[in-house]
C-alpha cells in the first residue's frame, strides 16, 4: 500500500529541507523501514529496548547517510506487539520532541495494536491509500479511529489534522475507467488532498536499493513526494501528474510505445 | 466485432464507476455503525450466546442496532431464525 515507501520518503524529504527529523517504525515483528532505508546493517538496537531501558535512544537511533539531519528508529523484530505500552511510546515521543522538529511514525498495516500505537500521539495523519476498494474502506475506517481513538480525540483537543496522500495512481486506467479517480476517492474518504503518488517503476527500483524515492528527483514519484512534503509544511503546490502523458509520434518511435 | 460491441464493451469495462459506488454504500453504512455505542458487539455476542442454546443461528443472524432520536434511544434487536 505504500506507508512505508510513504515515511521513508516524507521524512528524507522534511530533513532535506533542514528540519531534524526521526523517523519510527512501528511494525514490531516485521521491521522493514530500516530496509527501505537502507540501514539494515547498522541495527543494533531497537524501539522496544529503549521502551525497556535496555538501551538508551542515542544508541538505538540511526544516523542517515544521505541526508545527517534524518534519523531512523528501527521496530523490533523479535519480540511480541504489546512490547509497545502506550507509557513506552509516549516516553520515547516526550524524549524526541525534545530534540527533533518532526517525529514521523510508520504505521504498520491493519487496525491492531501497533497502528494505534503509531497513531495514538499525532498531531498530523497522512492517510495513504490506493486507488483500490479494499484500500480506500480501509483508510476510513483509520480516520474514523483517530476521530475517536488518538489522544487529541480522547482529550477532547483540537483533532488530528488529515491528509490523503493516493499512490500507486495510474492516470492512464482513469481515463479509461478502470481505476477510482482522485476525485472519487476525495469524494469518499472528505478528506483534503495532500498529493498523488504516480505508479512507477521508480518506486521499486528505489526501493531494491534503499532508496527513498524523493532522493529521486529527476523521477515523476519523487517529485510528486517533494510537493506532498512541501505542502505537508504549508507551502501551495499545484498537483501534478494527474492526468496520462499523451505520447507523441516521435517518443512513440523511441521508446517503443 | 461489430462497431456496436465496441461501444458497449467499453461502457461495461467502467468498473471504477461500480467501485465508487459500492464504496459510497458501504463506507457510510460503517460510518452509521462507528456511532454505536462500544457496549453494542459485547451484546451481540451475548445474545447470540443465549439463543444459541435454544437455536442453531450464525453470527450475522441477529443483528443490534442503537438508534438514537432528540429524546430517546431505540435498541433495535433482529433476528433470523434458520427454516425449520
Amino acid at each position: 500500500m505504500g506507508k512505508t515507501t510513504t515515511s521513508a520518503s516524507i521524512s528524507t524529504g522534511l530533513a532535506k529541507r533542514g528540519h531534524k527529523t526521526v523517523v519510527i517504525d512501528f511494525d514490531v515483528g516485521l521491521r522493514n523501514l530500516d530496509l527501505i532505508m537502507n540501514c539494515e546493517r547498522r541495527v543494533v538496537y531497537d524501539f522496544v529496548n529503549v521502551i525497556q531501558g535496555e538501551a538508551s535512544l542515542n544508541q538505538a537511533l540511526i544516523r542517515d547517510k544521505r541526508v545527517d539531519t534524518l534519523y531512523i528508529l528501527p521496530a523490533s523484530q523479535t519480540r511480541e506487539k504489546e512490547a509497545l505500552t502506550r507509557e513506552g511510546v509516549e516516553k520515547i515521543i516526550n524524549e524526541l520532541s525534545e530534540t527533533f522538529d518532526y517525529i514521523v511514525c510508520d504505521s504498520p498495516a491493519g487496525i491492531e495494536h501497533g497502528a494505534l500505537m503509531a497513531l495514538y500521539y499525532a498531531d498530523e495523519a497522512v492517510v495513504v491509500t490506493n486507488p483500490e476498494v479494499s484500500s480506500v474502506r480501509d483508510s476510513d475506517r483509520i480516520l474514523g479511529i483517530l476521530q475517536s481513538k488518538s489522544r487529541r480525540a480522547e482529550m477532547g483537543q483540537d483533532p488530528v489534522k488529515e491528509h490523503l496522500l493516493l499512490t500507486r495512481y495510474n492516470p492512464a486506467r482513469v481515463e479509461k475507467g478502470e481505476m477510482l479517480s482522485v476525485g472519487d476517492v476525495e469524494e469518499i474518504l472528505a478528506i483534503p488532498l495532500l498529493g498523488v503518488i504516480p505508479e512507477s517503476q521508480i518506486v521499486l527500483n528505489a526501493s531494491n536499493q534503499g532508496l527513498p524515492v524523493i532522493l529521486e528527483g529527476e523521477s515523476d514519484a519523487g517529485q510528486a513526494y517533494d510537493d506532498a512534503v512541501a505542502r505537508l509544511l504549508g507551502e501551495e503546490r499545484e498537483h501534478r501528474f494527474m492526468s496520462a502523458q499523451k505520447k507523441g509520434f516521435f517518443s512513440r518511435m523511441f521508446k517503443g510505445g | 466485432m461489430s462497431l456496436l460491441d465496441y461501444f458497449r464493451s467499453k461502457k461495461s469495462n467502467n468498473t471504477a464507476n461500480v467501485a465508487k459506488e459500492r464504496l459510497q454504500i458501504i463506507v457510510a453504512h460503517e460510518r452509521g455503525q462507528r456511532e454505536q455505542p462500544d457496549y453494542l458487539p459485547q451484546l451481540q455476542q451475548e445474545l447470540l450466546a443465549v439463543i444459541r442454546k435454544y437455536v442453531q443461528i450464525s453470527d450475522d443472524m441477529v443483528q443490534v442496532e442503537v438508534d438514537r432520536n432528540d429524546s430517546c434511544s431505540v435498541l433495535e434487536l433482529n433476528v433470523t431464525l434458520p427454516e425449520a
